[in-house]
């Protein structure tokens, strides 16, 4: 697993512009069906082509979810606007509606037909498993990232886990107290702030 | 579809859906309630019946939830609802998204947003299991869900740049297979 990570990241990152932009979240956007949607698109992104890393992609899952809006459409504008600037928001915004908005009025016309088909239901319901564990996938991923941080850090991540997760408790309010909290903890001590991705920001311009 | 859809219908559903748009923090279920009062009973654009219906049907198409705000646009008000419908959902909640992005990079390479990417990332890490558990939950939480969850999951460990049609194609199969066979009942 590690190695094949360390020679995945000697890859270069596939070329960028807007069309391939617009690609990527065209097809996410067409294929997303329940809540594995940020899985996919740290898939497309970070792993397969390399336009970011985790560490500046995460960020915008936390920012995605706790801002207004839906998940996907605020993530496709934070990272649209990440690698190509305002155009770049509106285009992977766009890309991503775009398939949704045709589907749905195809569906608006023709509704009631659809509605009867039993076979239908459990072929979404399998599509939506599948998306789960894409996002499960993602998840153990983003554990271990947050243990290069330490133990602490871990503590915090378990934390809002439960809070979310099995209390229920209201969003905005955990993600209030354990910003600050995980911040302090993550404080980089005696080394250069910016060391770990220096040599990485002349790839992203 | 109505003969004639006028200006005022168009401006109505936008002063309608852009406040939802700001209001749906945490995903597309907070916004429910108010559009059904809105169009149901306050402006009686469409009967409950057909707002049920067209609820159900969202399950079924992609994209995010809260474009049933833009299909009910759709049936009222058409071509033209459907798009302005899409702008006040959307532009609203991505304009501020993007404020945020900006201001974000703006102070890129500072101590503190090193801080604050750090200490973002077991938050993140939380959401997401809690989110696993949450959809799990939803889903049903049977043994077939999990074990397609868990399956996929794993299969992605193995194959780390595996095409997500033949994931979500796997899914959708083995839960096809379990229908036929009389396991599944829906």
């Amino acid at each position: 697993m590690s190695a094949q990570d360390d020679s995945a990241a000697r890859e270069l990152p596939a070329p960028l512009n807007y069309f391939a932009l617009y690609n990527v979240f065209f097809w996410i956007g067409l294929f997303s069906f329940g809540g594995g949607l940020l899985a996919w698109i740290q898939r497309e992104i970070v792993v397969k082509r390399r336009w970011m890393r985790d560490e500046e992609f995460l960020p915008g899952v936390a920012l995605s979810q706790v801002l207004p809006g839906v998940n996907s459409t605020n993530m496709a504008v934070y990272v649209g606007r990440h690698l190509l600037g305002v155009s770049g928001a509106v285009v992977a915004l766009t890309g991503m509606l775009t398939g949704p908005f045709v589907v749905m009025l195809a569906a608006a016309a023709s509704y009631k037909a659809i509605l009867g088909v039993p076979a239908l239901h459990a072929a979404m319901a399998g599509v939506a498993a599948a998306a789960i564990g894409m996002l499960l996938r993602m998840g153990v991923s983003a554990v271990k990232t947050s243990a290069r941080f330490g133990l602490l850090s871990l503590m915090v991540m378990a934390a809002v886990f439960v809070a979310i997760g099995v209390m229920k408790w209201p969003l905005v309010w955990v993600v209030a107290v354990a910003t600050p909290l995980s911040v302090l903890i993550a404080w980089p001590r005696g080394q250069t702030p910016t060391g770990a991705s220096a040599g990485r920001e002349g790839d992203d311009a | 579809m109505r003969e004639e859809v006028s200006l005022g219908l168009l401006v109505s559903i936008a002063i309608i859906l852009a406040p939802l748009s700001i209001a749906s923090i945490g995903g597309a279920t907070a916004i429910y309630a108010p559009l059904q009062y809105e169009v149901v009973d306050l402006r009686q654009w469409i009967t409950g019946r057909e707002f049920l219906d067209l609820f159900a049907i969202c399950r079924f198409t992609p994209g995010p939830s809260s474009i049933l705000g833009a299909m009910i646009a759709f049936k009222i008000a058409g071509l033209a609802g459907a798009l302005v419908a899409m702008l006040a959902l959307y532009l609203p909640s991505s304009a501020l998204c993007y404020a945020v992005g900006r201001i974000w990079s703006a102070h890129k390479g500072k101590p503190w947003h090193t801080a604050v990417e750090r200490g973002l990332t077991p938050i993140a890490a939380g959401l997401i299991m809690a989110g696993v558990l949450a959809l799990f939950q939803l889903s049903g939480g049977d043994p077939l869900t999990g074990l397609v969850i868990v399956g996929s999951a794993a299969l992605l460990v193995w194959r780390r740049k595996l095409h997500p049609f033949i994931l979500l194609g796997a899914g959708a199969g083995a839960f096809e297979l379990a229908f036929l066979s009389g396991y599944l009942s829906l």
